[in-house]
């Protein structure tokens, strides 16, 4: 291992609403090195990032590349020194080509004014060829799979000359097979004199292949460790200043009668793709369902037919034996659904307004709410400030606006209000996607509270390790058909669920209808 | 919550002064006899009572477009309508007034009603027009305010105008349909109490009943309001039906205390100054009485300061763009407030950690 090639010191960044995300951090990586850098959400190793690539500018420090004091102010500035960075949401455009894509702000031009297609695909392929990347640069970038789609990030930052290249969250959109050539690649890279950034909340792949490791908690630098010096649990109790069970212990479901019944659901999306195929399954109360996916094969077009945000054709989704196709969201709310969005910034809050407006937002018509003409400002108090002590959403009072609290706390908000109803069936998409592990642990206890109290839980996560850990039975969904079913999920593997959802294998007719019952 | 309202008027503030100092700036470098403009503009309305009467008597058509145009924006309904269901209201106001016998009392009641219901014929069809078919109600009510004038004006011209008076006029109304004065040696009427009644109406409406928490939340996020059940084409609809009852109640209001026939000819512009209003007033219905009556203030200074002195009262328009450029301008002060919250947040890391020890 070599030098020390970048080092931050002392960078403290305070958001304009207020939140530390910085405090005096200090970070330090050396040439050809893999370095993880891993901690709670909120605890600022994006916002770090984020400085180093030049998107936010800091309160105070120094940045010093190869000993000698640097100022980046932009991404731009940030490139011409050699440093690059894939995003957690890709950065590309959809109806160009790979090539295209890669060559983007820097084209080879015929003339002044015309872009030289051709140099552009033999710089791409150049580039993939000597990085050993399988891709093929002429598809368009809509059509390709997630993996492939972070490959032309990657090649998008190594063709601007990156040497330090930071990845946020890399693996947290891919399938356990793209996960694994993913690393390979990236050990490549290495090899190849290249040093990386890693920031991850997946342990298991920090452990596997990363050299060094920096953990980060609540804004501070809490520690570097050589990653071979410290176990799993060694670096989850840095994460969060204690011991933390990642397993939520739940006895065998009891399921009893069915809460929601789906019959030959298809969808056709505005862009004529059949987004659900021909879908069936059944969920009783007392049993958690989850969907396992790559994400885009039809979850989010399911949930949001079940919740009523789609609409779908007569008797396609009952629920409690009711034809939803006919209720508005509000009536099938009163069914007794519940809704956890998947993107709780969209759906999920109403960011400017206070914790408690965004509390009473599925109740604030009900009579107990409610004095003549006007709301009862008292009984909402009351109630709201319960659910923050129960939900521990950490927070000043809840008058404060939401956009104040930190991610995790937001989700809470959204679970909070979800789960006051007591709800029959509870539709939980990504119900702790990009949240910390403490709040994590406490959702996921939760929602398996919620099926012991004989809830129906349909589960959807792209999170393998969550829908696996909490489903009783999972349906595999891959291009909007069910590709599998199994009842029990103890006796299936992740790997076995892998290539389900990658689409190599498919269950038979036969298997895949036992999820169907009256 | 109170931080940020302290910062919000500690922007207003400063975005007003700098605003009248470029005005004063101007007048410097243009008059005369600048001295004497400068105090008439600041301080001419407080010369005598019937100035001062005249900036009340301003303040009441002010405050019911400044009320409908929060309830709307509140809704992020851009709906300038406003301006039309002010007109309108006041037709329909005046046809009552002139052709319906009724007791007093009643007389202007059912007048102001009629006016309001009128007016929220105008701001309703560009509401149903984006309910339905998603079309822009600010390209729409902007339009249609032009058709409500012309509409209004031939409604006056050919069944109610008053043939035997000198201009375009209507019939006088009944004299059971005017609102009192209430102040002597002013016009201040008895429609002052009106718009006090609506300004605690509106403000109960909106932060206190379902229906405003309806229009909160769906003008912050619709989409969360969509999800959480509420039915947003319904509130749509409400936010902009209540906004054009406001605004014609407001223009059936100003006409009964303020004239005896309807003689306007142009449209009168206040529910334009509804928008600035609102703007000034955060869409607060509690803080427009303030806001209207400063602008109406202003608005009166000016007029003064032209009849008196050689500075014209377009000085006003000056102001006026310089306030609203101001205030709307997201990241005016922004780096001043993000000094403030690193310092705070210093501070707390300080105490923390003192506590930590």
């Amino acid at each position: 291992m070599g030098e020390e090639i970048l080092s931050m010191q002392n960078i403290t960044k305070v958001y304009p609403n207020g939140i530390v995300a910085n405090n005096r951090v200090n970070f330090s990586i050396n040439k050809g090195e893999i370095h993880a850098l891993v901690g709670e959400n909120g605890a600022g190793k994006s916002t770090l990032m984020k400085i180093l690539f030049g998107l936010e500018n800091p309160e105070e420090g120094d940045i010093l590349l190869n000993g000698k004091k640097i100022s980046i102010t932009s991404p731009n500035s940030a490139i011409l020194k050699g440093i690059g960075m894939v995003h957690q949401h890709f950065m590309l455009v959809p109806s160009l080509t790979v090539a295209e894509n890669i060559v983007l702000g820097s084209e080879p031009r015929k003339g002044k004014l015309f872009l030289d297609m051709d140099k552009a695909i033999k710089m791409a392929e150049d580039l993939a060829k000597k990085y050993n990347f399988d891709i093929d640069v002429r598809a368009h970038v809509k059509d390709i799979p997630v993996g492939t789609k972070q490959k032309v990030e990657i090649l998008k930052a190594l063709l601007r000359g990156a040497e330090i290249l930071i990845l946020d969250e890399p693996t947290a959109v891919l399938t356990p097979q793209e996960t694994e050539e993913l690393f390979k690649e990236l050990i490549l890279l290495k090899e190849k004199g290249h040093t990386i950034i890693f920031i991850s909340h997946k342990l298991r792949e920090v452990k596997h292949f990363c050299d060094r490791i920096t953990i980060m908690r609540n804004g501070r630098n809490v520690g570097v460790y050589k990653t071979k010096d410290v176990s799993e649990e060694d670096i989850s109790r840095l994460m969060v200043g204690r011991d933390v069970i990642l397993t939520v212990t739940k006895e065998k479901a009891q399921p009893k009668e069915v809460v929601l019944k789906v019959r030959e659901l298809t969808f056709v999306n505005e862009f004529g793709k059949k987004a659900l195929d021909n879908i069936s399954f059944s969920i009783r109360n007392g049993e958690i369902l989850g969907i396992a996916g790559v994400e885009g094969n039809g979850q989010r077009e399911l949930v949001e037919t079940v919740t009523g945000l789609l609409k779908c054709g007569r008797n396609k989704v009952l629920i409690e034996g009711q034809d939803i196709s006919v209720l508005g969201i509000k009536e099938i709310r009163d069914l007794g659904t519940s809704h956890i969005p998947e993107d709780r910034m969209t759906y999920g809050v109403a960011e400017n307004l206070t914790i408690e407006q965004n509390l009473i937002s599925n109740i604030y018509d009900k009579k107990e709410l409610n004095k003549g003409f006007l709301m009862d400002a008292k009984k909402i108090i009351e109630a709201t400030v319960e659910l923050v002590k129960d939900y521990k959403i950490k927070c000043s009072s809840p008058k404060q606006t939401v956009k104040m609290l930190s991610g995790g706390n937001i989700q809470k908000v959204v679970v909070a209000r979800e789960f006051a109803t007591d709800p029959k069936l509870l539709v939980a998409d990504q119900p702790t996607r990009g949240i910390d592990v403490g709040a994590t642990e406490f959702i996921r206890t939760k929602l398996v509270e919620l099926r012991d109290d004989d809830s129906a839980v349909l589960l959807v996560s792209a999170d393998l390790n969550e829908v696996m850990e909490l489903s009783d039975s999972l349906i595999v969904m891959y291009e909007g058909k069910i590709v599998a079913y199994f009842e029990d999920t103890d006796k299936v593997t992740e790997e076995e669920m892998g290539l389900y959802m990658l689409g190599v294998r498919k269950q038979s007719d036969e298997e895949i209808r036992g999820v169907v019952y009256e | 919550m109170s931080k940020n309202l302290k910062f919000d008027i500690l922007r207003t503030t400063l975005a007003i002064g700098i605003a009248l100092f470029i005005a004063l700036v101007i007048i410097l470098s243009v008059s005369k006899e600048p001295f004497a403009a400068i105090s008439q503009l600041l301080f001419g309305p407080l010369g005598t009572v019937r100035h001062f009467g005249n900036v009340v008597e301003m303040t009441i058509p002010l405050v019911f477009t400044g009320l409908a145009v929060s309830v709307m924006f509140k809704a992020s309904q851009f709906n300038l309508g406003a301006e039309g269901a002010f007109f309108f209201g006041a037709i329909g106001a005046s046809i009552i007034a002139m052709k319906v016998a009724l007791p007093i009392v009643i007389h202007p009641l059912a007048a102001i009603l009629v006016g309001g219901l009128v007016g929220a014929i105008v701001t309703g069809i560009p509401a149903i027009l984006k309910v339905k078919w998603g079309a822009s109600e600010l390209v729409s009510s902007l339009m249609l305010n032009y058709v409500a004038f012309f509409l209004g004006l031939y409604l006056i011209n050919y069944f109610f105008r008053d043939v035997s008076a000198g201009a375009m006029v209507s019939l006088p109304f009944l004299d059971t349909a005017n609102l009192m004065v209430l102040i002597p040696k002013t016009r201040i009427h008895f429609g002052i109490i009106i718009a006090a009644i609506m300004t605690v109406l509106t403000y109960y409406y909106l932060y206190k009943s379902k229906s405003g928490y309806e229009i909160i939340v769906t003008g912050e996020n619709i989409k969360f309001a969509e999800y959480s059940g509420i039915k947003t084409g319904k509130v749509i609809l409400m936010a902009q039906l209540i906004g054009g009852f406001i605004a014609g109640a407001g223009g059936a209001t100003e006409l009964l205390g303020m004239y005896t026939r309807f003689s306007w000819q142009a449209l009168p512009g206040y529910g334009w100054d509804g928008i600035i209003v609102a703007i000034l007033a955060r869409n607060n219905p509690i803080l427009v009485p303030i806001a209207a009556f400063f602008l109406a203030y202003l608005r009166i200074g000016a007029d003064l300061m032209s009849r008196t002195t050689d500075v014209q009262n377009d000085v006003i328009a000056i102001i006026q763009g310089i306030m609203i450029v101001l205030i709307v301008a997201a990241s005016f002060l922004e780096k001043y407030r993000h000094k403030l919250t690193f310092k705070e947040a210093k501070e707390n890391l300080g105490q923390s950690s003192k506590e930590g020890k």
